[in-house]
């Protein structure tokens, strides 16, 4: 199976692998911007003078609802939390326990009344977060914020706003998540994202690998590894549809057609937890794409998925 | 196009659609056409929301145990003018709910009234729009029975709800005189069974900061629709004409006319 539906134009053939393995013996040593260069082409531990055939990697739909999604995430992640700015506290249950928040946000203020401290409380713990979580500066004003203007949409505290470009991507992102799930469903993709048996024993190694930057070559980087599958995964058909349901069980009238919601995430307050979470796992997973992205070569990656060409870098690690 | 020209082209493009975004964000949520796009969701999430939810499906009723020991109060806790706090004191026997508009009988009720009218009593979740959750026993007459005995017109569409309590303070005392509180809903919110005009909270006259001496329940709506201090019910084709046009006092100032969600 390749990548991209196993919809492969162009083909690396053994011979030139072959050929390549040998060609790696004689990696001569680079410095400074030509080393720097092929490091943005090509990331860690790549041979910038290697033989590299080309491979079509991704498929056009998964490439338009990858930036689409990209887009779309960061909407809603930046509203979402303008909404969760208007009560910076969370619970599990069917209501709010507002004395014992697992999770808090708050501001203090000094004895002449300004706010000069921000707190954030985690179960039996606080912390002083003042200038990011609690209390931020907007426009020369220390606030009494959960998060700051900078990661909020809209910035300033505007909750009917945050609400209305949440509820316009939620469908977006629903709607753009529908067509790749249906595509990955139907045309085999979904193979391509499935961690195999095979894929489970190779975690250990697979991991291994990663710690010490080896990234796949030849064959074997036609395929999504271990880790990958496992990551994109659990964030498609996992955190996706939970961040949906979760995102359903709060609006009350959804709680009435579809009284499983609620009874499913044991109550309200705990969906909007889970939501919560969910929204962060998306963003721990931002991070971590991006670091392998940079460290697996930015260049070669990212334009595999604008344009869909991908340069293999010839070698037998075929793991 | 060349090779390296059209990869400095998605390069730069990337680069700079990113920094617009960023630096409009905060401009763009103020651009009138912006807002208009965004929000046409609410119209998409209304039908299917109402489309899945149907007329009468009922929001979940809880058990005594779960009420909540104080019930959160929000928004205005005690309207600052003469005449509510004269009504205060005087344990709101002369409260009147007026119902009128496009009616066939035109009604006005008292607390007692409502009280003689059969009673529905629920146990319901109230969903703030900041996100928290309260549980708390709602008494109240039914809005159906009220609206059956006013007979709404064939073209009513809406029952705009006229409160007591004022919102803005225009000569910058300190006390709200002037903007009072509206909401709306469709006949349809109107004539759920769940749908009262609440009297009571936890077997106890509703309390000032809840809504006294009566208030609306719509269970399957968020708490913003749930007018408190209700002085006027009146039926309406269209509420484009009344305040800002929106159909509620927070909608005038941005939020969705539709609170399900």
């Amino acid at each position: 199976m390749l990548w991209g539906g196993g919809r492969a134009r162009i083909k690396v053939s053994g011979e030139a692998i072959g050929a390549a393995g040998r060609a790696r013996g004689v990696r001569k040593k680079q410095g400074g911007w030509s080393s720097l260069l092929g490091f943005l082409q090509f990331g860690a531990n790549s041979d910038p003078g290697a033989p590299r055939l080309p491979f079509y990697r991704h498929a056009l739909l998964v490439r338009i609802t990858h930036w689409l999604n990209a887009g779309v995430l960061l909407v809603m992640l930046m509203s979402g939390l303008q909404i969760f700015n208007a009560h910076p506290a969370l619970y599990w249950g069917a209501q709010s326990d507002f004395t014992h928040p697992l999770l808090s946000f708050s501001a203090f203020q000094n004895s002449l009344g300004q706010i000069d401290r921000g707190v954030t409380q985690l179960g039996p713990w606080h912390f002083d977060t003042t200038g990011v979580l609690g209390a931020s500066w907007l426009d020369g004003t220390l606030l009494a914020r959960a998060f700051p203007a900078w990661a909020t949409l809209p910035g300033p505290q505007w909750l009917a706003m945050g609400r209305v470009w949440h509820f316009f991507f939620a469908w977006l992102f629903v709607i753009n998540g529908g067509i790749f799930a249906f595509y990955a469903l139907t045309r085999g993709h979904i193979r391509d994202l499935t961690p195999t048996a095979r894929d489970i024993r190779a975690l250990p190694h697979d991991i291994m690998q990663h710690a010490k930057l080896r990234f796949p070559k030849g064959e074997a980087a036609k395929r999504y590894n271990a880790l990958q599958k496992l990551a994109y995964f659990t964030v498609v058909f996992v955190l996706g549809p939970l961040v949906v349901l979760t995102g359903l069980t709060m609006s009350p009238t959804m709680d009435a057609a579809f009284p499983f919601l609620p009874w499913i995430f044991d109550g309200r307050q705990s969906a909007r937890t889970i939501h919560f979470i969910c929204a962060f796992s998306f963003l721990g997973f931002f991070m971590v794409h991006i670091i392998m992205v940079v460290l697996s070569g930015t260049w070669n990656n990212i334009r595999s998925m604008i344009t869909g060409r991908y340069l293999i870098e010839a070698g037998g690690e075929d793991v | 196009m060349s090779d390296a020209s059209r990869r400095n082209f998605l390069r730069s493009a990337t680069l700079t659609a990113g920094a617009l975004t960023l630096a409009g964000c905060r401009s763009l949520s103020q651009t009138q056409w912006v807002q208009d796009v965004l929000y046409t969701a609410e119209g998409l999430t209304r039908r299917v929301q109402r489309l899945f939810a149907g007329t009468h499906t009922l929001a979940k009723e809880y058990a005594k145990s779960d009420i909540a020991p104080v019930f959160r109060a929000n928004g205005t806790l005690n309207p600052p003018t003469d005449d509510y706090q004269q009504h205060v004191r005087d344990g709101f026997v002369d409260w009147e709910v007026k119902v009128e508009g496009l009616v066939e009988h035109p009604l006005t009720l008292s607390i007692a009234d409502l009280r003689k009218l059969p009673s529905r009593t629920q146990i319901t979740r109230h969903d703030c729009v900041e996100g928290w959750s309260c549980i708390g026993e709602w008494t109240g007459a039914p809005l159906k029975l009220v609206l059956a005995m006013a007979r709404p017109k064939p073209n009513a569409r809406y029952c705009v709800f006229y409160c007591a309590d004022p919102m803005t303070d225009t000569d910058n005392d300190g006390v709200a005189d002037d903007d009072f509180y509206y909401e709306s809903h469709d006949l349809l919110e109107c004539t759920h069974p769940q749908t009262l005009l609440a009297y009571q909270l936890n077997g106890k006259p509703l309390p000032v900061a809840n809504g006294a001496p009566v208030r609306l329940r719509a269970e399957r709506q968020l708490g913003y629709k749930q007018a408190k201090y209700i002085e006027r019910i009146e039926l309406v084709e269209s509420f484009a004409h009344i305040g800002g046009g929106k159909g509620g006092y927070w909608e005038d100032r941005g939020y969705n006319w539709y609170g399900g969600i």
